[in-house]
């Protein structure tokens, strides 16, 4: 029953404290906010990033035209050549015939463009898929090199920008992150600093009359933990909130059907429950730097 | 029956002021105790050593059969709690009531409620405050408010009282006073009381056993003594 009463009373203590020192609470758990909010919405991206990059893992293709002189073993060599590559998935052979009617079909006017020629005018062509997006340029390049291929292409520059984007931003987002989850750890630090001094004399009659040294240190844990999960709440309501209704107003994906938005259920509560167990977690953090600093027991 | 002993204690600060110096002394269970001397002779920290509130540099204090010398940190506590401490300033909380100072001392030990009251209440009937238990601090006077300290520390029945100059803010009435509280303290309750104290009057009326300290060595231990008994101080 002790440890009990004594958890309850320092739960009730880190309230008080919380509401004691108002202003001072709430300058923490606006930046536990802030920083929250920052992570909250990096993550609800982080998460869309990943998902649209394996869906367009699946969509991204080489596309290898032959030589006009290339014959039918050329191209069965070079399939085979291909499917010999590191990281190539699958390759689908289309001959120029099949070109000529599949264009024909999806638009009539090429129909009538392509009686003006005597030949076919189209190339045969290699599908390829890769397994790894990053292996791209490397397959690409490798197959370029081959004998009767006349080229190789991918969406290089889009993929290439997409990826190196992506790239920067998930750089500059980690360098915000953790630097504001630092200002936020440092400034709950403080907070619970001037909580342990407004309380000294509290603190020295309890040393005195025989507290043990947790039951001193557990109200500013509990301080802490407190101000982290207040600053949570925010970011979780706008994760929840922003995210179903982004997701809905843009119809489940955003510029082309191609990139497709992660349904909101589970994916919004699952960062919601990161959020808050962060803000729990630098609460404590904070508290604990604060208490190891200032409470010498 | 021997309570607390301490052997050979040197206690030399980190500024390098040596305050105790080859001290050796046993104390009885249920012994009245002053500790006597000039200001900066080492009386306080004789205290201290008790409580461990400091370590000795060397030597050993026994207290209740534990050497407190080398009790780790995290343990101290359960020293803590066998011992009140009182002081010259009374370090009572302001915001919390007569009531709620004493019954602090037990709620931040995990005691339950229902067992506070009843210890709370016999405390502050003890040292004669029943009339001024819904009072704050700064409605009571000064020898009102050590009777508070008081309260507390034997509030959870501590063999051992220890007393740092507790008379050392009140008029030479209100100490009579006080001493009476804590003289009764010790003749009902059976608690040892160690005191440490300027009060020549005090000391002198109460014909209690005696402990000179000088310049940090022990020189004089006097049973029934007085100030008279060492010309000196
Ligand atoms: N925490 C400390 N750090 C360094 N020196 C200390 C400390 N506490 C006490 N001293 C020194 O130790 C010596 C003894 O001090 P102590 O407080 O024990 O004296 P005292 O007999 O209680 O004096 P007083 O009658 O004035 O209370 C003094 O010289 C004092 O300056
Ligand atoms: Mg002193």
């Amino acid at each position: 029953m002790k440890p009990f009463r004594i958890i309850g009373r320092s739960i009730r203590d880190a309230f008080k404290s919380v509401f004691r020192n108002f202003s001072l609470s709430m300058a923490s758990i606006l930046c536990a906010t802030i920083t929250l909010l920052v992570v909250a919405i990096s993550l609800l991206i982080a998460g869309n990033v990943e998902n649209a990059t394996n869906n367009l893992k699946d969509e991204l293709t080489i596309v290898v035209y032959l030589d006009k002189s290339a014959s039918t073993d050329d191209a069965d060599f070079i399939e085979n050549s291909i499917k010999g590559i590191k990281d190539v998935d699958k390759v689908t052979y289309k001959s120029k015939e099949e070109w000529k009617t599949e264009m024909s079909e999806y638009n009539a006017s090429f129909g009538t463009v392509f009686e003006n020629y005597e030949q076919n005018p189209l190339m045969d062509s290699f599908t390829v898929t890769v397994k790894d997006v990053n292996s791209l340029e490397r397959i690409a390049t490798e197959i370029e090199e081959m004998d009767k291929v006349a080229s190789a292409n991918y969406g290089e520059d889009t993929v290439n920008t997409i990826i190196s984007v992506f790239d920067v931003v998930e750089k500059v987002t980690i360098v915000v992150v953790i630097s504001l989850i630092f200002v936020t750890a440092f400034l709950i630090t403080n907070t619970i600093k001037l909580t342990i001094y407004s309380r000294r004399s509290e603190i020295e009659i309890m040393r005195l009359v025989g507290s043990s040294n947790i039951a001193i240190k557990l109200p500013f844990v509990f301080e802490g933990f407190i101000i982290g999960v207040l600053g949570s709440l925010i970011p979780v309501i706008v994760t929840i909130y922003g995210y179903i209704i982004a997701y809905e107003r843009l119809g489940g994906h955003i510029i082309s059907d191609l990139i497709k938005l992660i349904p909101p259920y589970n994916f919004v509560f699952l960062v919601s429950l990161v959020i808050v167990g962060l803000g729990a977690l630098i609460g404590m953090v904070g508290s604990l730097m604060a208490v190891r600093k200032y409470l010498k027991v | 029956m021997k309570f607390i002993e301490l052997k050979n204690v040197n206690k030399t600060y980190s500024t390098g002021v040596t305050a105790l110096a080859d001290l050796s002394v046993t104390i009885d269970k249920g012994e009245f105790v002053f500790v006597i001397g000039h200001t900066a002779s080492g009386k306080s920290t004789f205290i201290k050593m008790l409580y461990r509130e400091e370590k000795p540099t060397k030597g050993s204090v026994i207290v209740g059969g534990v050497n407190v010398a080398k009790l780790r940190n995290g343990r101290v506590y359960k020293l803590r709690r066998k011992i009140g401490v009182v002081f010259q300033d009374f370090k009572l909380l302001p915001k919390l009531t007569v009531y709620e100072n004493v019954a602090f001392a037990l709620e931040c030990l995990g005691v339950s409620a229902s067992e506070i009251k009843p210890k709370v209440l016999k405390a502050i009937e003890i040292v004669g405050l029943k009339e001024k238990t819904r009072s704050f601090p700064h409605q009571l006077s000064g020898g009102e408010q050590q009777r508070v300290c008081i309260a507390r520390a034997i509030v959870n029945e501590p063999k051992l009282l220890i007393c740092d100059e507790p008379t050392g803010n009140l008029d030479p009435d209100t100490s009579k006073e006080i001493m009476k509280v804590i003289e009764n303290i010790n003749k009902e309750l059976k608690t040892t009381v160690i005191m440490a104290t300027h009060d020549k009057e005090i000391v002198n009326r109460m014909k209690k056993r005696v402990l000179l300290i000088e310049h940090g060595v022990l020189t004089g231990d006097y049973l029934k003594g007085s100030y008279k008994s060492h010309e000196a101080v």
